[in-house]
């Protein structure tokens, strides 16, 4: 019970299938509630009409609803980091942003990183560095790596420690995703 | 997570005047949301309050003023808090994560929850939760809970740092009614020990809603600073933290304040530690003997006696470092 968001993390995923491989799967036909509300979301530019609850988190409408399933679901309580997306340029957890409250707002995740196939040099250095194990933690590991280096926060390594904190890797594969950003910080 | 309805004002009125038939304010969201999940918190009608033109950090030569949805990231960031009040942004830098730091704000936080498990668990019961269920941390895990304040109906820590900076900044709150009417108290004088009514944590009245935190410039202010001690490096709770700010010039003590966090029910000032430095001299021994008093009143659980110690030493340490 005591420190359950932090220890208990339920690294089980809504679909079965962990990996992203597959085709994004088509996305489920809302269930229209008396408080659903129809949104437009602005998700790696381009706009993403959906119908939401208001409770709906962000990371439930990418997830679920628009088939963004690169974002991960964690501990769903803003403890672990897997969720992690950028809100008009700032890292937060899509766990705790309603998706409605997130219209009008840029939002970029993992699938937004890379160019027309060529991945971002964060993506890039987590490849070179072997900055991941299972890979569940590592979207979320990457949009607060991306975000991190942009705030200037990757002076040295006790800094990209304390400022990766929010993102939690249960394999244990810190020290490469470590020498990933130091390396990714230095290229740009 | 039970369904609610979200209403977004076109204003402070139409805000407070929802808040004032019983909509719940939601800010940054990051504690209201986690409670609501784990239906700790069971809001139906909540209230948008990011539209509302409360974001503005305003810095002069005799105050600062925090709009109260400012961000805790920009706030911890802002070149005026970290030059003058340095143990405002220090308190934020040693909160949560980078990503709740880019989504909490400065009202929220103060009104942010304990962690106390129990209380956040509905399989316990909790008397802060249910009034008159019980409170099994008494007896049960309470090496997080407060050794200060307590009472026998409660002892949950209250979990911000930044309160516990903002107290010995002597900062005031700026509060809204639904009626449209306005008031400024201070901010020691916001939250409310547990007593008989744990489940009552503040002094706001139905529908008041916090619109800013008022801090004043002081020489003090610009010699504070925060010390946070916890169980690990970063992104987590306090054990004890202490907070000081001093104005020691020419070697004598003119200004002392001092406070702590992670022992008490409230943000904890520490007036016996204050009054062992003011007007004495600086010297080490003044700092270690008056370190040496925090604490007085302390009625510790089953597992939570070392906080005795460790505040003792967190002040001491917290002292040296602001007078270094």
């Amino acid at each position: 019970m005591l420190g359950a968001t932090v220890t208990g993390l339920a690294l089980a995923p809504q679909r079965s299938r962990a990996d992203d491989t597959s085709p994004a799967p088509a996305p489920a036909a809302p269930v229209r509630s008396a408080e659903a509300v129809d949104i437009v979301l602005q998700v790696n530019g381009s706009p993403l009409p959906l119908t939401v609850e208001p409770r709906t988190s962000l990371l439930d409408a990418l997830r679920e609803q628009a088939g963004l399933n690169g974002t991960k679901k964690g501990c769903d309580r803003g403890s672990c980091g897997a969720c992690t997306v950028h809100v008009d340029g700032r890292r937060v957890v899509s766990c705790l942003t309603l998706a409605v409250r997130a219209q009008g707002k840029a939002i970029t995740t993992i699938e937004g990183l890379a160019v027309n196939g060529t991945l971002h040099p964060v993506q890039a250095a987590f490849v070179a560095q072997d900055g991941f194990q299972c890979g569940y933690c590592t979207p979320g590991q990457i949009m607060s790596a991306v975000a991190l280096i942009e705030e200037g926060h990757a002076g040295s390594d006790a800094e990209i420690r304390s400022w990766m904190s929010g993102n939690i890797c249960r394999c244990g594969a810190y020290p490469n995703i470590v020498a990933a950003i130091r390396d990714a910080a230095q290229e740009g | 997570m039970q369904s609610f309805t979200l209403a977004a004002p076109n204003g402070l009125d139409a805000a407070t005047d929802a808040g004032g038939r019983g909509g719940r304010y939601i800010a940054g969201g990051t504690d209201l949301l986690q409670l609501a999940k784990d239906n700790v918190e069971t809001p139906d009608r909540l209230i948008d309050l990011e539209p509302l033109p409360l974001t503005d950090i305003t810095v002069t030569d005799d105050s600062l003023r925090l709009g109260a949805m400012a961000r805790m990231s920009e706030v911890a960031a802002h070149p005026a808090v970290v030059a003058r009040w340095p143990v405002i942004s220090q308190a934020l830098l040693a909160s949560a994560s980078p990503q709740i730091r880019n989504m909490g704000t400065i009202g929220g936080n103060l009104l942010q929850r304990t962690r106390c498990g129990y209380f956040r668990d509905t399989g316990f019961a909790c008397n802060k939760r249910v009034p008159g269920s019980g409170c099994p941390a008494r007896e049960g895990e309470n090496r997080m809970l407060a050794i200060l304040g307590t009472s026998e109906h409660c002892i949950a820590s209250h979990a911000s740092d930044l309160a516990v900076a903002l107290i010995v900044l002597e900062a005031s709150v700026d509060l809204r009614a639904p009626d449209g009417t306005t008031r400024t108290i201070p901010l020691a004088e916001l939250h409310k020990l547990p007593g008989d009514t744990p489940h009552v944590e503040t002094t706001l009245r139905p529908g008041e809603l916090i619109t800013a935190v008022a801090v004043p410039a002081s020489r003090a202010g610009m010699r504070s600073h925060y010390l946070k001690v916890r169980d690990r490096a970063s992104f987590e709770f306090a054990l004890v933290s202490a907070a000081v700010a001093i104005d020691a010039g020419a070697g004598t003590v003119h200004d002392i304040r001092v406070a702590a966090g992670g022992v008490g029910t409230k943000p904890w000032r520490l007036p016996e530690v204050e009054e062992a430095l003011r007007g004495h001299p600086l010297t080490p021994k003044t700092l270690a003997d008056a370190a040496a008093l925090a604490g007085q009143g302390a009625t510790p659980a089953t597992q939570n006696g070392f906080k005795q110690v460790l505040l003792r030493r967190a002040v001491l340490r917290a002292l040296q470092t602001a007078t270094a």
